[in-house]
């Protein structure tokens, strides 16, 4: 049975930067990491209480990147607002335009042609890998190995090729529209993909002899930032961070969308909960995605890559939620509509945000190094935090 | 467990909610007062077992501001949406972050967004906006910024 937890109002809860003083303990030393620091990726502020080197408390600040994109999206007709969403994790920007883009056809009640759905997939998948990429280099960096960095860029730099060739960016792609995508694929996109399924199989051996089986990144990752199968659901924890700790939550399996229940790959689910485990379940993923794109690129079925729309979209009265598993996790979007041309509510539910509340009870009682690496292996994206 | 059987299993244990079946999930409506005690029933009942809050929000319906809670179960996987209306001059309602812990963090974005006041909540301050913000909840359908604000 699950213990509720006591609301405590204690001295602890007193905040470092702001308010009353009274109560609390001048032993405790209070530092801020950011907003501008190397290992939070982005302008996230952590405000830490620290007893000597352990870590009593940590409190996120955010807003340092608010667009307020939720606002914005209220006056962006339902075509226009999904440009704006590659930009809030910029790392799954594939995956956010496809959430927003099957939320309107949810309301609009398209059916999209199997080309398109073959080709979001596609594109999905290789978005997860490249983020994957980027995160074990980064990931790696912050516990102290630089080199890892440059292979993950190797890599990567092949993904972006293949982006900017079909879709004109590197970056934020914006090529999910509603009824399907944009344009179609690059004649030479088969031939590209190809090349890197080949080049990364051989490459990602290397990526575990480099790193994985590194004694001192073991010694720095295993038993760090635990948390709890109970506590990972409770902290709304989703993506690798909640399987590394055993929960069930891949939205491919659970809830699938365009031919993901065709395919067969595995839910890559670790028992560890620490640090190590979350760095697991992503490097095994990488394999699935992988496995994902061989199944997928000999597979391209021909037709349409969108379906005919009109050229002013108009939902219909109601309320419509379409979730996605991006890299991080589940990002949802939530559309309140009053029939017009534009949303009357839009919420992202973004997979970052949940991610981080947990942190501060990961962190708790571990010494203050660990710190970067319960972050790195939380992979967060700050403008997916503060949207 | 399918949205009928949901609903079925709802109305007995919870006579003050009422329920709306348009979209794709079960949304339930139940007066503020009884939040707390639907909260509690929905996580600690064995055969509802609503463990995940996977969205929390808020939407300025401009007579009311309707709170949104998203719940799912890892166990069976059947959504429901619990939704609250609040008076939009006095907005409050107790906190459910001790509940699922998320909440927190949500509560927190929705409490300077909107000005929901969470009843017992463990901290309620500032999470985005900088500190000494004075004035109107941004996210609310009446804030007007002559200078930032660009609209189309």
């Amino acid at each position: 049975m699950y213990r509720e937890t006591q609301i405590i109002k204690d001295a602890s809860q007193v905040s470092p930067t702001g308010g009353d003083l009274e109560g609390a303990n001048f032993d405790d030393m209070v530092i801020n990491v950011g907003p501008q620091h190397p290992a939070t990726h982005g302008v996230l502020h952590l405000v830490m209480t620290l007893n000597g080197e352990t870590i009593k408390k940590i409190e996120p600040h955010l807003g340092y990147i608010h667009r307020s994109i939720e606002k914005m999206c209220e006056s962006l007709t339902y075509r226009q607002f999904i440009y704006v969403t590659s930009k809030m994790d910029y790392l799954s920007s594939h995956m956010n335009n496809h959430c927003c883009a099957m939320c309107v056809e949810k309301g609009l009640q398209i059916e999209i042609p199997p080309r398109a759905q073959v080709i979001r997939v596609l594109m999905d998948e290789l978005t997860r890998l490249a983020s994957h990429q980027l995160w074990w280099g980064a990931m790696a960096m912050d516990v102290g190995a630089l080199t890892p960095f440059f292979l993950a860029f190797r890599e990567r730099e092949m993904i972006n090729d293949i982006m900017e060739e079909t879709c004109g960016t590197r970056l934020t792609m914006n090529y999910m529209v509603p009824g399907g995508v944009m344009a179609d694929l690059h004649p030479n996109f088969h031939k590209r993909v190809k090349d890197f399924i080949t080049h990364f199989k051989n490459k990602i051996g290397e990526y575990d002899e480099l790193v994985t089986g590194n004694v001192i990144f073991q010694n720095r990752t295993k038993g760090i930032g635990y948390i709890s199968k109970e506590d990972a659901i409770s902290y709304g924890l989703s993506g690798p961070s909640a399987r590394g700790s055993g929960v069930q939550c891949d939205i491919r399996k659970l809830y699938p969308y365009e031919v993901y229940d065709k395919l067969k790959f595995e839910e890559i689910i670790e028992t560890g909960g620490d640090s190590f485990a979350r760095y697991m379940v992503r490097m095994k993923e990488m394999r699935e995605s992988l496995s994902i794109l061989e199944q997928l690129i000999d597979n391209i079925p021909e037709g349409d890559f969108q379906a005919k729309t009109k050229a002013v979209l108009k939902l219909p009265k109601g309320e419509f939620y379409s979730r996605v598993e991006t890299a991080r996790g589940e990002f949802g979007v939530y559309i309140v509509s009053e029939g017009g041309t534009t949303p009357y509510r839009i919420k992202f539910r973004s997979p970052g945000f949940s991610n981080l509340s947990a942190l501060d009870h990961m962190a708790r009682g571990s010494k203050i190094g660990d710190m970067v690496a319960m972050m790195g292996t939380l992979d967060l994206v700050i403008p997916d935090i503060d949207r | 467990m399918t949205k009928e059987e949901l609903k079925i299993k709802l109305t007995e244990r919870l006579p003050a909610a009422s329920f709306d079946e348009s979209g794709e999930w079960l949304n339930m409506i139940i007066p503020p007062g009884n939040l707390l005690q639907a909260a509690q029933l929905l996580r600690n009942d064995p055969a509802l077992n609503f463990d995940y809050l996977f969205c929390q929000t808020c939407v300025d319906f401009k007579t009311n501001l309707t709170m949104v809670y998203h719940l799912t179960s890892t166990d069976h996987r059947q959504p429901v949406v619990v939704k609250v209306q609040l008076d939009r001059n006095k907005p409050e309602i107790e906190t459910v972050s001790h509940i699922w812990r998320t909440a927190e963090f949500h509560e927190r974005e929705v409490y300077e967004m909107f000005g929901v006041n969470f009843l017992n909540h463990p901290d309620l301050r500032l999470l985005i906006l900088p500190d000494g913000w004075e004035g109107k909840n941004p996210m609310r359908k009446d804030f007007e910024d002559p200078v930032n604000m660009i609209k189309l």
